[in-house]
């Protein structure tokens, strides 16, 4: 059954569901477990497969409606693959009034996509946050676990350049 | 424990890790190794100091000698002259704004000089990961003095002797909650209550939830161990954004640390009590941090608020009885039972007592995180501690409050902060957000912003926020795109009256408070975006008209070349013309312009 999402993913498939059950195992009987199991499923997998989600529905007895209700009313989950990395532009208030509007604007243009696309090489996801925490260095935007901020639109591209090699 | 003739706080909060505080933090352990100061010279790392603009920041005690905008490269100069001769390095200390002489001690900057830190107690003065520090510094004593000598009715009543009231938003009395919750249900066993500390932190642009995690975790976990003896619970939660993954490391490192110590878990401080902690991590949604949401996610549910009464102080996690409070409430709570409730209501106003944590964000000198006695001025937030606008540009506007909240002016400068009087002047205390707006800053532009994100973030369950906010996030977004049209503001109020009063939640209820607000302050700007066309502040785009300006155009023709749709036309060294039919608003010739020519009205 974990068939199809196993095929596009590559190699070490088979260890990911395995460790996926061990995610499980932990979790069952705890109550309110649902959701720290989509959390880790999500950072195993990169994002939440519809196979991934069948299991987690099984195994924790849950309903699969549940489980997609939970999973698609929560933004940081993903239910389509993202890309290598994720360039979260922060749409939060202090980061707005700094400017945050032109460095999405940017980044749009350097990377010809759209909020929320993936570029063609599967490098760069882009989003927007509500907030990172960093807001006295506003505008601010993160790749991964790394956070830029004083930023302004001239030192996207630099930035971006960093990730391609 | 050994002892140090120095001490080198660096700051490791989130705005100085992003300045690149980890690559400072390591030449200094090179370089006090190869010194051989290692055994004679601590360095710590700690959460955020405040003044996150001014980072990365290092402060050497025992002076406390202020140094910012530290690089790798300035660290072997701090080491041979600083630490081992005794000379400061004036070039990197903080500098005193008018008269321009380094300020030798932190504590006498405008920027610490006027706080009173109850809550904020420990951030930058502490290691977060070493719970010996916490200790060092008082902490578990008052978990100490209430499992050794206090009944809970006598915890419950130091609470509300003390006024403390709620730091998340809406100001309830702390203690009276803590009662409510204690009495829920007649006196059952342990383990049927809940504790919950709300870390969702949701105003986005607010950061003293965080830092208080990141920075002093082990407060929390007294606080909450405290509150659980109080009210009679077994099990807590923390509830705490995914936005931040350090917050959620230090928690969890601090918990399994207070096990270890026997300050969580099974026969606390060998009394009997017993209390364990959990963390769940939130998933992207602000609704959220509405208690009653709050609940269903942790249950492990869609994020939707129900209605109350019942409150969760009846009926909350599984139903069973369960307190929720913030962050910063919790944070207050060893401070008072150590220092008592009459030390703690002699600070701040008749009706809000203590202290208020702000972070302070948007055009400002200083941004970063206060914490000041409530009553405190908005001005001497502003202009004191927060050092003014920057560039010499006028103060517009203060939003605090956040997406629920609203902007208060000029005339609102000498309000008292406190939970009735920021109410009277038509905002509220909200959770501590604190934007600061300069004349560049379009409120018709703010009000859109904060639609649009309360219409983002509304979870559907009720048709007049969900459908209601989308129809006002229209008509604002039309007004920006200068398609407003008259009667627009009188069907944005009518709105506004239906959503607010027909909401089940609060998300919903203050949803259209920032267009209110802005509406009642700066209704001029909206008219003249409806009537005339023009964004008074020259944000909105399609409203912008850029211009050369004739006597100081020389004719070089750059602007007509980089302009990508041929709007600009001319002769050499004649002034040149934009064609504003043609003109697609890029901006890029006002940034080529080499005479500075080109201006945007
Ligand atoms: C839409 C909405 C969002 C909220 N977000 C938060 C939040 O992020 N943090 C918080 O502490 N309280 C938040 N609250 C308030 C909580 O519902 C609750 O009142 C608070 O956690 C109680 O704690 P306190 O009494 O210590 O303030 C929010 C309320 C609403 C209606
Ligand atoms: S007011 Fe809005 S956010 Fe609150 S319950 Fe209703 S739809 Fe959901
Ligand atoms: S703003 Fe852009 S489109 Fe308009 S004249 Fe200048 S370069 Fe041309
Ligand atoms: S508003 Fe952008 S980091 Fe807070
Ligand atoms: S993060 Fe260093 S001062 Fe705030």
């Amino acid at each position: 059954m974990a068939a199809s999402s196993c095929r596009a993913a590559s190699g070490g498939c088979a260890g990911k569901y395995r460790k996926l059950d061990e995610i499980l195992q932990k979790y069952k009987g705890v109550p309110g477990a649902l959701i720290p199991v989509l959390h880790q499923a999500q950072l195993l997998f990169g994002y939440l497969p519809h196979d991934v989600q069948v299991r987690i529905a099984e195994e924790l007895d849950l309903p699969l409606s549940e489980v997609y209700g939970v999973s698609s009313f929560y933004s940081f989950f993903s239910l389509k693959p993202r890309g290598k990395y994720t360039v979260s532009v922060c749409m939060g208030t202090a980061c707005y009034v700094k400017g945050a509007p032109a460095l999405l604007e940017k980044i749009k243009e350097t990377l010809r996509i759209e909020d929320g696309e993936t570029t063609e090489d599967g490098l760069f996801t882009l989003d927007t946050t509500r907030c990172v925490g960093a807001c006295g260095l506003a505008p601010v935007l993160t790749i991964g676990d790394d956070v830029y901020g004083r930023l302004t639109p001239e030192k996207v591209p630099e930035i971006l350049e960093r990730y391609r090699r | 424990m050994k002892l140090f003739r120095a001490h080198v706080l660096i700051c490791g909060g989130a705005g100085c890790i992003s300045s690149g505080c980890h690559a400072v933090k390591e030449e200094f352990i090179r370089e006090l190794q190869a010194h051989g100061l290692d055994d004679e010279i601590q360095l710590i790392e700690t959460g955020c100091v405040g003044s996150c603009d001014l980072g990365p920041i290092v402060i050497v005690y025992p002076e406390g000698v202020f140094y910012q905008h530290v690089t790798p490269g300035d660290v072997q100069e701090i080491v041979s002259e600083h630490l081992l001769k005794g000379r400061y390095v004036k070039k990197k200390m903080y500098r005193h704004p008018s008269s321009g002489e380094p300020v030798v001690s932190s504590r006498e900057m405008d920027f610490f000089r006027h706080q009173t830190r109850i809550a904020l107690r420990n951030l930058g003065l502490i290691d977060p990961e070493s719970i010996e520090e916490y200790i060092a510094r008082d902490g578990y004593f008052a978990l100490g003095k209430v499992l050794n000598g206090m009944t809970p009715e006598e915890v419950i009543q130091e609470i509300k002797d003390s006024g403390l009231r709620g730091r998340g938003g809406a100001g309830f009395p702390t203690g009276l909650k803590w009662e409510f919750t204690r009495k829920a249900g007649g006196a059952r066993a342990c383990g049927e209550k809940y504790v919950v500390c709300n870390a969702d932190e949701g105003d986005p642009g607010a950061f003293m939830d965080r830092s208080i995690l990141e920075g002093d975790p082990h407060s929390i976990i007294e606080a909450m161990a405290i509150a659980a003896y109080a009210i009679g619970a077994g099990q807590g939660y923390i509830y705490v954004r995914a936005e931040y993954p350090l917050a959620v490391a230090r928690m969890k490192q601090a918990i399994t640390k207070a096990r270890e110590y026997g300050l969580l878990g099974k026969n606390i401080m060998g009394t009997g009590f017993s209390f364990d902690l959990e963390i769940r991590v939130g998933a992207g949604a602000f609704v959220c941090g509405e208690e009653t949401a709050l609940i269903a996610s942790i249950e492990g549910k869609r994020g939707e608020p129900r209605m109350k009464p019942p409150f969760p102080a009846t009926a909350g996690l599984w139903g069973k009885p369960t307190l929720i409070n913030n962050v910063e409430t919790f944070a207050n709570i060893p401070v008072i039972i150590l220092k008592g409730a009459r030390w703690f209501s002699r600070i701040g106003t008749e009706k809000s007592k203590g202290t208020k944590g702000f972070a302070i964000a948007g055009n400002i000198n200083n941004t970063g995180l206060v914490e000041v006695p409530m009553g405190t001025t908005l001005r001497k937030i502003i202009f004191d501690l927060g050092g003014g606008i920057p560039n010499g540009k006028r103060f517009k506007a203060a939003q605090t409050g956040g997406p629920s909240g609203g902007c208060l002016t000029e005339k609102d400068l000498d309000t008292p902060v406190d939970y009735e009087s920021l109410q009277a002047a038509g905002s509220m205390m909200g959770s501590g957000g604190l934007i600061v707006m300069d004349e560049d800053t379009c409120m018709v532009d703010v009000a859109r912003f904060f639609l649009e994100f309360t219409q983002d973030e509304s979870c559907g369950k009720c048709v007049p926020c969900r459908i209601g906010t989308k129809h006002m996030l229209e008509i604002l977004t039309r007004i920006t795109e200068g398609k407003g049209q008259e009667g627009d503001l009188e069907t944005l109020e009518e709105l506004a009256e239906v959503i607010a009063s027909s909401s089940l939640c609060g998300l919903g209820q203050t949803a259209p408070n920032p267009v209110l607000s802005t509406l009642r302050n700066f209704r001029d700007e909206y008219e003249a975006h409806i009537k005339e066309k023009k964004c008074p502040a020259g944000v909105c785009t399609a409203l912008k008209r850029y211009e050369i300006i004739p006597d100081l155009c020389k004719g070089c023709g750059l602007c007509a070349r980089v302009c990508p749709v041929q709007a600009i036309d001319g002769v050499p060294r004649e002034p040149y013309r934009i064609d504003q039919e043609i003109c697609s608003k890029c901006g890029l010739c006002l940034s080529k312009c080499p005479f500075k020519a080109i201006v945007t009205k």
